[in-house]
């Protein structure tokens, strides 16, 4: 396990824009492209784009009409809402959050993309890998793994620097 | 990123405050013919107040009755929900799940298509079902009271009643009588409030000008019957705007208008002179059998939009209209269908806003 204070983001993105140009020349995936979930996840697609030397639009997904907990908490604060300025149909799709945790921010996310069209592939690349899974749903690519307590939890914070934080859930 | 282990302080998205029991204000059932009269004799003049209903504990938007009273907050909420919703309407797929298993019953004791219309396709967009029924049509004919129907409505498990009534207050009774689970929006009533309406034409106008701070607003026409200038007027005030103008003659301004806040201009032409946004309303051709009102032709010679009327307007300035319009009595069909005219962009954001008044005022049912 990873310790969080230690991590530098930077280095784990630049470790991850390598695997996923690696990626793309493996499963033969033509112009990609690449769509971040907000707010952590667009400032991460927005690094990866740059460093993959990749042009056209980041899209930016804001999953709050999909979440499967409205009834329990109702609507979310707003948040900028969705942008796919692109065509998804065909597409080869890079998915890029910050964390992966249940698994249900990517449901919704999977949910709201089938929502623009269909995509030829979907590609889910993530900053970190934490315990607590509730469905079943894997990074194909990952930067680092963390092992946390149920009561703990771990944010990007950014935009500018990226960084890692743990917090505690509150009792 | 979604956490399944409840609220955690470091994320602002699942900040709540602490929980409410939507039962504690429910007053007494006092249904039937008795209460329907109590608020038939409350007329538009009379204070409403709605405050105590509409926001709960915690804030939330619980019942959408009136714009009065409410805090300029919520009124920036429901347009930023309201632009998520938005480009909803612009995808493959114009639908997203967030309301889906519950029932939306339009309950419409007057006739309206487009607000009718507005309101089911929001429903629809958000996986509702929807539920429409015609009031005048239906059981009260076969002598059911209004407390009769609400109750087998409940029955139905209805989640939501979106209600136009043709009595001021009528929504609001409603609401007070419904059980605490349901919510319930105004679709307007008599000449007392539509603050949908009202809400869309204020994202229409964010939409265009931006900010509402320095923005002169002219309202013109029949203000006095209007429950759509009633509302436009609180949200403009309560949103910010410079100066709100109303237009019109006489016999069509309420006489205790300026009460509101507004600047009353009897001429168009000093009315319109630099106004940013020019509202105009639909004539009621029935206020013209009742002798306030000369004939169609004379109106529109003196309160109709004409183009050079709107060259006096600031260069920029909109044109917005409730509908449906009447061509050639308040406005002219070159302005219109004008460049300037956001007539049919209005009705598209009425979808959106009205979709996020509905999912907003449902997601205050869970615990906070």
């Amino acid at each position: 396990m990873a310790d969080i204070a230690e991590i530098n983001v930077d280095t784990l993105i630049t470790d991850i824009a390598s695997r996923v140009a690696e990626r793309i020349e493996s499963h033969g995936l033509a112009d990609p492209a690449i769509i971040g979930i907000r707010t952590g996840g667009v400032w991460l697609a927005e690094r990866l784009q740059t460093l993959l030397g990749m042009t056209g639009p980041v899209g930016e997904l804001n999953i709050a009409f999909y979440r499967d907990d409205f009834s329990r908490i109702g609507i979310h604060p707003t948040v900028e809402p969705s942008q796919l300025p692109f065509a998804i149909d065909d597409r080869d799709l890079l998915l890029v959050d910050d964390i992966l945790f249940t698994g249900r921010t990517i449901r919704a996310a999977m949910n709201e993309i089938f929502d623009y069209g269909r995509p030829r592939s979907i590609t889910l690349i993530v900053l970190a890998d934490r315990s607590g899974r509730e469905l079943p749903i894997d990074a194909n690519i990952y930067g680092t793994r963390i092992t946390l307590e149920p009561d703990q939890h771990v944010k990007l914070l950014g935009p500018d620097p990226l960084r890692l934080e743990i917090c505690a859930t509150k009792p | 990123m979604l956490n399944s282990s409840g609220p955690i302080h470091c994320d602002s998205r699942f900040a709540r405050p602490s929980p409410e029991h939507l039962d504690a204000h429910r007053p007494p059932l006092h249904r039937g013919a008795a209460a329907l009269s109590y608020f038939r004799i409350r007329g538009p003049s009379r204070v409403i107040s709605h405050d105590d209903i509409q926001v709960d504990d915690n804030g939330r938007l619980r019942h959408f009755l009136s714009i009065e009273h409410l805090p300029r907050e919520l009124l920036v909420e429901i347009l930023d929900h309201a632009e998520g919703f938005a480009v909803v309407g612009d995808r493959a797929v114009k639908k997203v799940p967030l309301l889906r298993g519950k029932t939306v019953v339009n309950l419409f004791f007057e006739p309206s298509t487009r607000t009718r219309t507005t309101f089911e396709l929001a429903a629809k967009r958000l996986s509702a079902d929807v539920l429409n029924l015609s009031i005048e049509a239906s059981a009260t004919r076969k002598g059911e009271s209004l407390a009769d129907t609400l109750s087998t409505l409940e029955a139905m498990q209805a989640d939501m009643f979106v209600v136009r009534h043709q009595d001021s207050g009528a929504p609001e009774f409603i609401a007070r009588q419904v059980a605490a689970g349901i919510s319930v929006i105004n679709a307007g009533d008599g000449s007392h409030a539509h603050p949908t309406q009202a809400m869309l034409d204020m994202f229409t106008i964010r939409r265009h000008k931006a900010r509402f701070e320095g923005l002169i607003v002219a309202i013109v026409g029949d203000i006095a019957h209007s429950r759509v200038a009633r509302s436009e007027i609180h949200a403009l005030k309560t949103l910010g705007v410079e100066q709100i103008r109303v237009v019109g003659p006489r016999t069509l301004l309420p006489a205790d208008v300026e009460q509101l806040g507004v600047k009353v201009f009897n001429s168009f032409d000093s009315g319109i002179d630099q106004a940013d946004v020019v509202i105009m309303l639909r004539l009621q051709q029935e206020r013209m059998q009742s002798a306030l009102l000369p004939s169609g032709h004379e109106y529109f010679h003196t309160y109709g939009l004409t183009p050079a009327r709107l060259k006096r307007a600031a260069r920029d300035a909109i044109v917005m209209h409730p509908g449906p319009i009447n061509r050639g009595i308040e406005i002219d069909s070159t302005v219109a269908d004008g460049p300037q005219s956001v007539i049919l962009q209005q009705v598209t954001h009425g979808i959106a806003v009205r979709m996020a008044v509905m999912s907003m005022t449902m997601g205050s049912h869970v615990p906070a």
